[in-house]
């Protein structure tokens, strides 16, 4: 069944594939400087490494915005996504799957009265607009810099033909592995809250986790998107939209690839952060915005004669249309699908204001009078909880995250049923015993139940520095959740 | 181990300088060939004549393969229009070498002594405006801005060959001892061997179009 609803996914990667990696390798193989059969290999094996291995920064931007909770309504998302991008790139504008998910999830999120988390919708959107500027504003610095070089270094007519070769496959390359790292998270963002895989180790060598796997297999249909579709794109992108030489395809595609890394680094962002300084937000932005600005910033540096305005203007519209297409469809998606269907597309977060959540609440320093009135209350959707927290007027924005952390009422029992059916493999020892030691305990808050294991034992608590670590322990924390959760409803 | 791409890269730009450098060892002989026949030494002139054939036939290899390896390994596809035509202008200039040289030979014509000193100017203008062609062409491929260092001296060349071409047959028809079919005999083979600066000037004036393209 869960390949069943990943099918969506699957055809969004599809298209990704077979339209952004023209952005990646198309001015290469349309000025023929590489071979179709070289550039699609390539590309493929990049795309797929970059989603393993670098995808989790975006994701988790992605994951933000609304955790898409039902496996019917991830399913609905990726193909009002899919078949937005579809629509859009038959009409001939170039446009990304970016646009297409992150308008699908608000789509989600007006119909399931989940609440949109503002700052991360604006963080994406400016990212929108200051993708396409930033590639403009590195395509001009590269430009210059190649052009000082070649004149510096005397470089001959065939020397240089070779370098470029060699420039636009290691751009490609890099761009590929920057789309897989970027773009996965457009992809199989959404199924990463619903995924039934769980952590594997590759031979002992290695580890995947739940979210890595299927960022493998949305990789794989990237693949298959370039090998089966892309060369026509390619062969559009490379002579039909601009002329460009080679040398400028060089420079594009670099500073394309470079925007793209910038927006899904966790490194780099750590660095700058180790360093006092601002950070770039991980949000999955439009490969065609990047290699688009880029080709704008070359054009504006020869003077901007030779861009076609109109066409920009085209470009910029299908831009603003795609997020609005792809919510729009989702929308009507999802109320066949619940109504027709008679599918879950959404699992009801409910918000209990307990006594545990207040002194937690007050424990952080927030203030919690107008809460206490409250005690006890209960609200089934958050956009509720929200209006009701609106009228206490001291909270701040980062407050009512917490305040809606805190009171998330998801009600787990830790049953001998439960822990008997824990992956021996998965969980250490040392974990599994902290489990049984709080055997019969009922929580009524996410947090609670991992407060008390961090209580007992630190196999159960978040190491400073040890982020693989961590991350396999949110892995871990968030399969006990489910799996208690289900307990729950089995002793009713 | 290197590459295919930088091996292919490497060959074409090493047959590029051997084709061009054909190109000017022609004129070289071309220049030694005409010296002999002006001093009646024609069995050193027909070794010439033999040496400019096989230097015609090498030259017109290398075109080929220069030509095939361009399509087949996609090289320099932005400017690969303007790099054959030029390959086959400047084996053009190459061809007219070879065309005068049997030209003598076939007609053997009787140039008097007295015009062999103008024959001999028209044909180190020839000769020289060649020479300034293979050096822009070289650096087309090298040094893009110090093609123009050598592009003038082809227009001067040129314009040298045409005040030589013209004095020359000025003289020819002014001398009257030689009959008109004589005189007309002689005057062809001025303006042939004037052809070649005019042919070198047009290579030229594509080439300074083709840098225009190229410069970034």
């Amino acid at each position: 069944m869960f390949l069943f609803f990943l099918s969506s996914g699957l055809f969004l990667g599809w298209s990704l594939g077979a339209n952004d990696a023209a952005n990646v390798f198309g001015t290469a193989v349309g000025s023929r400087m590489i071979t179709f059969k070289r550039a699609a290999v390539l590309c493929s094996v990049f795309v797929i490494l970059g989603a393993v291995i670098s995808g989790a920064g975006t994701s988790d931007t992605i994951g933000k915005l609304g955790t898409v909770n039902a496996l019917a309504g991830a399913f609905i998302v990726a193909l009002a996504a899919a078949i937005s991008v579809y629509i859009m790139t038959v009409i001939g504008y170039p446009v990304s799957t970016s646009q297409g998910i992150i308008g699908a999830i608000i789509g989600w999120n007006l119909f399931t009265g989940t609440l949109i988390d503002y700052t991360s919708l604006t963080k994406i959107v400016s990212s929108w607009v200051a993708c396409p500027i930033l590639a403009a504003i590195f395509s001009i610095i590269l430009y210059k810099l190649v052009v000082i070089c070649i004149k510096t270094f005397n470089v001959r007519m065939f020397k240089l033909d070779t370098l470029t070769r060699y420039g636009l496959i290691i751009a490609g390359i890099f761009g590929a592995y920057s789309l897989g790292a970027n773009n996965i998270a457009n992809v199989m963002g959404v199924f990463v809250p619903v995924s039934p895989f769980r952590d594997i180790s590759v031979m002992g060598i290695f580890s995947l986790t739940s979210a890595q796997q299927l960022f493998f297999i949305g990789g794989i249909a990237i693949a298959i998107g370039i090998i089966t579709y892309s060369k026509r794109v390619m062969m559009t992108v490379g002579t039909g939209i601009m002329k460009i030489s080679p040398v400028s395809a060089f420079v594009t595609v670099w500073a394309h690839s470079i925007v793209l890394f910038l927006f899904a680094s966790q490194g780099l962002e750590r660095f700058l952060i180790s360093h006092g300084l601002p950070s770039i937000p991980l949000v999955p932005v439009s490969s065609s915005q990047a290699i688009v600005g880029a080709v704008i910033g070359i054009g504006l540096l020869k003077g901007g004669k030779g861009i076609r305005w109109k066409t920009v203007r085209g470009i910029s519209v299908g831009w603003v249309t795609t997020p609005l297409l792809a919510a729009l469809i989702s929308f009507i998606s999802l109320f066949f699908f619940q109504n027709v269907f008679q599918q879950q597309i959404y699992k009801p977060v409910e918000y209990i204001v307990s006594a545990e959540a207040i002194e937690r609440i007050e424990n952080k320093g927030i203030p919690a009078n107008e809460l206490k009135g409250m005690l006890g209350n209960k609200f089934p959707s958050a956009v509720q909880f929200n209006n009701a927290l609106k009228e206490c007027s001291f909270l701040r924005h980062d407050d009512t995250n917490f305040i809606m952390e805190s009171t998330e009422h998801y009600k787990m029992k830790i049953t001998d049923t439960g822990i008997r059916s824990l992956d021996a493999e998965w969980f250490t020892e040392e974990q599994i015993k902290v489990l049984e030691k709080l055997e019969g305990q009922v929580f009524i808050h996410k947090w609670m139940m991992e407060e008390a294991l961090a209580g007992i034992s630190p196999s159960w608590r978040i190491k400073k520095d040890d982020k693989l670590f961590n991350r396999r322990l949110k892995g871990k924390i968030a399969h006990i959740h489910d799996l208690f959760h289900a307990s729950e409803f089995f002793m009713r | 181990m290197k590459s295919s791409i930088l091996k292919d890269s490497e060959e074409t730009g090493k047959q590029f300088d051997e084709f061009l450098d054909n190109v000017s060892g022609a004129g070289v002989l071309f220049g030694e060939a005409t010296d002999d026949y002006f001093e009646g030494d024609l069995e050193a002139f027909e070794k010439k004549r033999d040496k400019m054939n096989d230097l015609e036939h090498r030259g017109d290899a290398l075109r080929r393969t220069l030509e095939h390896l361009l399509y087949t390994k996609t090289l320099v596809p932005e400017s690969r229009g303007d790099v054959m035509e030029l390959l086959e202008n400047m084996d053009a200039l190459l061809d007219h070498y070879k065309a005068v040289i049997w030209r003598f030979d076939i007609e053997h014509p009787d140039i008097p002594p007295e015009f062999h000193d103008d024959f001999r100017e028209l044909i180190v203008s020839g000769v020289n405006a060649v020479e300034s062609t293979v050096l822009s062409c070289k650096a087309f491929f090298r040094e893009i801005d110090e093609a123009c260092n050598h592009m003038h001296k082809v227009i001067f060349w040129e314009t040298e060959g045409d005040i030589v071409s013209t004095r020359l047959q000025k003289r020819i028809f002014r001398n009257e001892s030689l009959r008109l079919s004589h005189k007309r005999h002689i005057r062809d083979f001025a303006k042939f061997i004037e052809k070649i600066g005019d042919e070198a000037e047009d290579v030229i004036d594509r080439l300074s179009i083709y840098i225009i393209k190229r410069v970034m």
